[in-house]
């Protein structure tokens, strides 16, 4: 019987232009593959891609699937059109969980590719907003056989709906020399010390983990994640005086002064009349632009931490929140810095499951209760470095000040016996 | 098949990245340098112990077909060790420590069709989500918009033209999951859900879709004798949170669901401290399959910012240092009521102040 091919009018106008088109794509599945079964379910995706394109409107509803002994992981599609277009009426996607730092070999994406072509559309992305591999198209029986397939050899699934969802990280320490901590590792310890709620959802909401090596935030974390850890240092930043002169040799004084000094959020950088850097260090807030701009001649120092920041997140439902700063350094070198960081979000996600409400991320939490309610939550002493400026309204009870000022001291006197 | 006979998972997480991590890169693993950027779409990182790794950073179409990535992994056999890493936005990166590689490289994969580019201060890869192909709740497509958008702006890409790195998103619903970007093409709603209240009562949880609403604008009400949810059109803000957790309550409408232009977003605290985009443009029409009037007014915002932003400001610095009046008047767009924020903490958005540019 000859395949049946839906006529795609609109979608063929995206075959056009110089940017490769997934149309193409598309379409060299249904005419090409030697599976018929691919060849009908991409034609029938198809069809009802052009329905869309059509009506503008979409044609798919969620349900529930996942594989045996998971609760999560995988994305349910059912078609809404499935009698127009039967062959794509179950389309679910799979979220595997990528390698920290998003490296592969391709082998590995090969092998990826086989198991895939057995058990699914053929469709693929590297990688979905979350983080997530997402290998776009397979119905329920296809899923449990090819998470089967994959899991055997060292892929396990990521998180979908309320629960601990798949971390992200940067290429960090493994090609960028702004890198200020091991981000592979933070992200395996982390988010591997929470795989019983990867897979089963059952928190208020979801709660992601990003780590960026530096505070460029390459991973978006700070607006992203509920858990963002960001690399930074705190003793002097590097100067390479020698690579200074040959930067003003090559742009010239002018270029110095107009891009990189008087860019300095704190002006703490001053260019010399020999042509050399100083640096404020006790004034620079690591804001990297220095950095990004010489980078031949200013590194970042050499006691490297994280930054902490809690609490980011999109519009839903209170509109967006930035992450906010709960830990302000953090050395991660011995294996007990990072137990310590582990138990740190242990406590936070165990504080949420008992505190948020149904569909309130972190950040919403944390607004409606008070960051101070929060830190008491969690263990953490409050601290100034977590907040643009003190409090402006006076409508407050403060009969409790002396003791807060006392703590403060002992905090304060404690740190310095240290 | 029995429960019993069902294989139980490996529960193993994230796997461990080393193993598939490009030697030069294993070896030098927090000990880099220095890098530079010998030309769009190439990197060159040098390491403390003095070996280089090359970096070939390439645009594909995001939703791949297994034809694609197996071509993909064979330029990657080819000429770079059989190594390759995903960024952010989807690129392709290729690495090598053998600079003669690097050209035969850049141009298998263009002669393959892929796009290489998006490094430093270039239109980056449009970050996106799933829109009509695979989402539940869309307004509009996702890859459509950006293969039609990158079509426009490949020389962008393809070059480093701007003042600073431009990273543009979109997004199918107002959830945003696109995130911040500098410049965001957003689904608005203009119109409240049209309601089917024979199937409400059935499929919808009602306490959780009244919670769900940002403006207390849904209450449960008997409707034709059967329970149902009405909405105060008047409170209504036309979000369509409500959508997702009850699918009869229609927001998407093929003419009323608009598009949002916002710039400004910015996720680094290179300079100053991460911003959020603010809404510059909105009513504009989604229309498939190319989506032209969009796309007019991205490239608008480009031209006004490559033309107005010194070295190194992204657009957020950019109109902080002209002003958003400054913004209106270069790029031609029209300001209008809606741009005035009642949002909570609207008034931190308000100029208390006599600076004011003439």
């Amino acid at each position: 019987m000859a395949k049946k091919i839906y006529e795609t009018p609109m979608l063929d106008e995206l075959e056009n232009g110089p940017w490769p088109s997934f149309i193409s794509g598309f379409k060299r599945l249904r005419d090409d593959h030697p599976d018929s079964r691919i060849n009908e379910v991409v034609g029938s995706l198809l069809g009802q891609l052009e329905h869309s394109y059509e009506t503008r409107k979409g044609y798919w509803k969620g349900g529930t699937v996942s594989v045996f002994g998971y609760g999560g992981g995988i994305i349910p599609r059912f078609s809404e059109v499935a009698d127009a277009f039967p062959e794509s009426k179950e389309f679910h996607t799979i979220r595997v969980q990528p390698p920290a730092g998003n490296h592969y070999t391709t082998d590995m994406l090969n092998q990826l590719c086989d198991s895939w072509e057995k058990n699914g559309s053929g469709l693929v992305t590297f990688h979905g907003q979350t983080g997530n591999i997402m290998f776009i198209g397979t119905d329920t029986e296809g899923t449990q056989d090819f998470f089967d397939d994959i899991n055997e050899y060292g892929w396990d699934l990521g998180g979908a709906g309320p629960c601990v969802r798949t971390a992200m990280s940067c290429v960090g320490a493994a090609r960028c020399e702004q890198s200020c901590c091991n981000e592979h590792g933070i992200h395996r310890h982390l988010v591997n010390e929470f795989v019983d709620d990867v897979h089963r959802p059952a928190l208020p909401y979801k709660f992601k983990f990003k780590v960026s090596g530096c505070p460029n935030d390459c991973q978006n974390a700070i607006e992203r994640a509920d858990f963002a850890v960001i690399g930074t240092w705190r003793d002097e930043m590097k100067i390479d005086q020698a690579e200074v002169k040959a930067f003003i040799e090559a742009k010239g004084r002018d270029y110095v002064l107009d891009n990189v000094t008087s860019r300095c959020p704190t002006n703490c950088i001053k260019l010399n009349d020999d042509d050399t850097l100083t640096v404020d260090n006790h004034e620079c807030v690591r804001c990297m632009h220095c950095l990004n701009v010489m980078t031949k001649a200013l590194s970042p120092g050499d006691d490297k931490g994280v930054t902490i920041l809690i609490g980011g997140k999109r519009t839903l439902k209170i509109g967006d929140l930035m992450g906010t700063v709960v830990v302000p350094f953090k050395k991660l070198e011995t294996l007990e810095d990072y137990e310590e960081l582990v138990e740190l979000a242990s406590e936070m996600i165990d504080f949420f499951a008992e505190n948020a409400l149904e569909h309130e991320r972190t950040g919403e939490m944390i607004e409606r209760i008070g960051l101070v309610n929060y830190l008491e939550g969690i263990g953490v002493e409050v601290d100034p470095n977590m907040v643009s400026a003190p409090r402006q309204c006076s409508y407050v009870r403060m009969d409790g000040w002396d003791e807060e000022a006392e703590k403060w001291f002992a905090r304060k006197a404690e740190q310095a016996a240290s | 098949m029995a429960l019993a006979d069902m294989r139980s998972p490996i529960e193993s997480g994230c796997p461990d990245g080393f193993q598939y991590m490009h030697p030069v890169m294993r070896r030098n693993f927090g000990l880099w340098k220095y890098h530079e950027h010998p030309r769009p779409g190439v990197l060159l990182h040098v390491a403390h112990s003095g070996d280089k790794i090359w970096t070939v950073k390439a645009g594909t179409q995001r939703i791949l077909d297994v034809y694609t990535l197996r071509k993909l992994t064979e330029i990657g056999d080819k000429f770079a060790d059989g190594y390759i890493h995903f960024t952010l936005r989807s690129n392709i990166e290729y690495m090598t420590d053998d600079e003669s590689k690097v050209e035969p490289l850049i141009k298998a994969l263009e002669d393959a069709g892929f796009v290489v580019g998006g490094t430093a201060n270039s239109v980056a890869m449009i970050s996106h989500t799933q829109g009509w192909l695979h989402c539940d709740i869309p307004g509009t497509d996702a890859s459509g918009v950006v293969k039609s958008m990158m079509d426009e702006l490949i020389d962008e890409f393809k070059n480093c033209n701007m003042p600073n790195r431009v990273h543009i998103t979109t997004s199918c619903c107002q959830i945003n999951c696109g995130g911040q970007g500098d410049i965001a093409i957003n689904v608005q709603h203009t119109k409240p859900p049209k309601i089917n209240h024979d199937l409400v009562g059935n499929i919808c949880e009602r306490p959780t879709v009244v919670a769900r609403c940002p403006v207390a604008a849904i209450r449960p009400a008997m409707v034709n004798g059967k329970p149902s949810l009405e909405v105060d059109e008047k409170k209504c803000i036309c979000c369509g949170a409500c959508f997702p957790p009850c699918p009869p309550m229609q927001i998407n409408h093929p003419e009323h669901s608009k598009l949002a232009i916002w710039v400004g977003g910015n996720h680094s605290n290179a300079r100053s401290k991460p911003t959020f985009q603010r809404l510059v443009a909105a009513g504009v029409p989604n229309n498939p399959p190319r989506w032209p009037e969009a796309t007019a007014i991205v490239k608008q915002i480009l031209k006004a910012y490559k033309e107005g932003a010194k070295d190194w400001e992204r657009i957020n610095d950019w109109i902080e240092r002209i002003g958003w009046p400054r913004f209106f008047e270069v790029t031609g767009l029209p300001f209008t009521k809606y741009h005035i924020d009642n949002w909570r903490g609207a008034r931190n958005s308000l100029n208390a102040s006599t600076h004011i540019r003439f």
